[in-house]
């Protein structure tokens, strides 16, 4: 269903005097997981949330298929078809479950909201069955699914996802993996941020590393194993 | 027993709990605005005032009751809209302290024009006297604007709670209360929701300058602008980041401002704000989140 490409160029996103991310350029197709990772403060969330329009772009392009998002508004970019599981899962804890899938739909550009939801539950038993409950009252790793789960409603293009696997105990880390996998068949593009290092690049079709805002390596799946090639790259 | 002792009349009783009704509806309007925005909207008084020069203007040009509240909806929702595209817009994201000044300079404005236009005399609204005379319930006097009042604000109570609880529009109202850089990331438009809310607390500020015209008809520049501090007091003091601790708020205060107005002898009345405010003091030294606010609401004000 989803035919766009995400497409990064020369980004730069600069907080003040601080260039948290220089040059970055990478490509999110269909059907693929593209992994970003590296040490804490390297850009990965910036990478993400210059993607969705909240942190100051200073150069370069992001593009979904033919349109460019830099200067739109996150609404803006959410209904375009990006939709991001941000940091922290940010449910609104205070609103059901149903509720916070609800809101998932501000982004959808029509079609059935029903079947939508249908599918998420597919993917989610947990969200179907405590869809009456306080979000709040969730445990973090149902927390989790539901954040996905309500990114997921929009029915966007493209799934960005900032660490998370972050938190969780190894089990739902496990129910996470498997389920960008699945999302993975259906078409979905997934740009996927983690601290996971080895997990991910095993995961992703291709996996980026950061550091100090630049693009160090590019490993491939086969090359989850090459420790020394990461350890490297992470501290260079 | 106790009514009796303390000298509450079921007039005063009456009066007591039109007066919270009142105030409840400018607390949930003020606290709505608050809930999308963070501002705390100094002006709302002004939009009260400036719909009851609506009545009192279409009262002498010899209009009907009906075209008056027409024109005062009108007025009202119109310098809303204003006040949302040319101050709140421009400013959005700025520090509160700044929102919160500029909108005491829209207050202040809109007053000096009344000032100007109308004189600090100001004008009459007649058009409303038979609201204002008492129907006799069960061996009681009470004022027929006394059980509009009520009847009234819990209408429009009601129906703002059903628009927040079962409307789309609604959901992401509340949603952009509580997070509204999540509500925007999962894309729900910013404007709309701001001025969804903003138009609801025009529509709220109406209604408030229909009921307290009928209570006092007499519109000056500075109509309503005590009110407004005393619910400002109500809504920090129940809590100002949701409608339900906003409207106990407003509800309490008003109360109370109408039980201590209706029971202090006379000749001690313009001690009352004295009494309220020294009760605001104490009851935030106790209670700094407000009195009806769940959580921590402190650090958003």
């Amino acid at each position: 269903m989803a035919e766009r490409a995400l497409v990064v160029d020369d980004l730069h996103v600069r907080y003040g005097g601080v260039e948290a991310v220089r040059g970055l350029s990478l490509e999110v197709r269909p059907g693929e997981i593209v992994g970003l990772i590296g040490a804490n403060g390297a850009g990965k969330s910036s990478t993400l949330h210059a993607i969705m329009g909240v942190a100051p772009v200073t150069g370069g392009e992001i593009r979904l298929g033919d349109a460019s998002l830099r200067g739109r508004r996150p609404e803006d970019v959410a209904r375009d078809g990006v939709a991001l599981v941000p940091e922290g899962r940010r449910i609104f804890g205070e609103l059901t479950v149903e509720e916070n899938l609800r809101l998932g739909f501000a982004a959808r550009r029509g079609g059935d909201t029903n079947a939508a939801l249908r599918s998420v539950f597919d993917l989610f038993p947990i969200v179907e069955e405590f869809r009456g409950r306080p979000a709040g009252a969730l445990s973090g790793g149902q927390q989790q699914q539901l954040a996905i789960a309500r990114a997921l409603v929009a029915e966007p293009d493209i799934l960005l996802l900032d660490e998370p696997s972050l938190g969780l105990a190894p089990t739902v880390v496990d129910v996470v993996f498997d389920v960008l996998a699945a999302i993975r068949e259906r078409g979905l593009g997934i740009l996927l941020v983690e601290q996971r290092a080895q997990r991910t690049v095993a995961a992703a079709d291709r996996c980026h590393v950061l550091a100090n805002g630049e693009l160090r390596l590019t490993l491939g799946p086969d090359e989850a194993a090459d420790t020394d090639a990461l350890v490297a790259a992470y501290f260079s | 027993m106790i009514l009796a002792f303390w000298n509450i009349t079921p007039q005063v009783f009456a009066d007591a709990v039109a007066l919270g009704a009142v105030y409840a509806l400018m607390a949930v309007g003020i606290g709505l605005v608050f809930g999308v925005l963070r501002l705390v909207n100094f002006a709302y008084g002004q939009l009260v005032m400036a719909g009851a020069f609506g009545l009192a203007l279409a009262s002498e040009w010899g209009w009907p009751l009906w075209a008056g509240i027409v024109l005062c909806f009108a007025v009202v929702l119109a310098l809303s809209l204003a006040m949302d595209y040319l101050v709140f817009r421009p400013l959005r994201g700025r520090t509160p302290a700044v929102m919160l000044v500029a909108t005491f300079a829209v207050a202040f404005l809109l007053q000096s024009i009344a000032l100007v236009w109308f004189g600090p005399l100001g004008k009459i609204a007649s058009s409303f006297g038979d609201l204002s005379r008492p129907v006799t319930i069960s061996g009681v006097d009470i004022r027929k604007i006394t059980i509009v009042a009520i009847v009234v604000a819990v209408v429009c109570l009601a129906a703002l709670t059903l628009l927040l609880e079962r409307t789309t529009i609604g959901l992401q109202m509340r949603a952009a209360s509580m997070d509204s850089q999540t509500a925007r990331l999962l894309g729900v438009r910013a404007n709309r929701v701001i001025g969804t809310a903003v138009l609801i607390s025009g529509a709220l500020a109406a209604v408030v300058a229909v009921i307290l015209t009928v209570s006092s008809p007499l519109v000056t520049p500075d109509f309503a602008l005590r009110d407004t501090i005393v619910v400002l007091a109500g809504v920090v003091l129940g809590g100002l980041n949701r409608p339900l601790s906003a409207t106990l708020g407003g509800f309490s205060i008003g109360f109370a401002s109408g039980l201590l107005g209706g029971t202090l002898p006379t000749d001690q009345s313009q001690y009352l704000p004295t009494f309220l405010f020294a009760a605001v003091i104490i009851i935030l030294l106790v209670r700094p989140a407000g009195v009806f606010a769940r959580g921590n609401a402190v650090e958003r004000v």
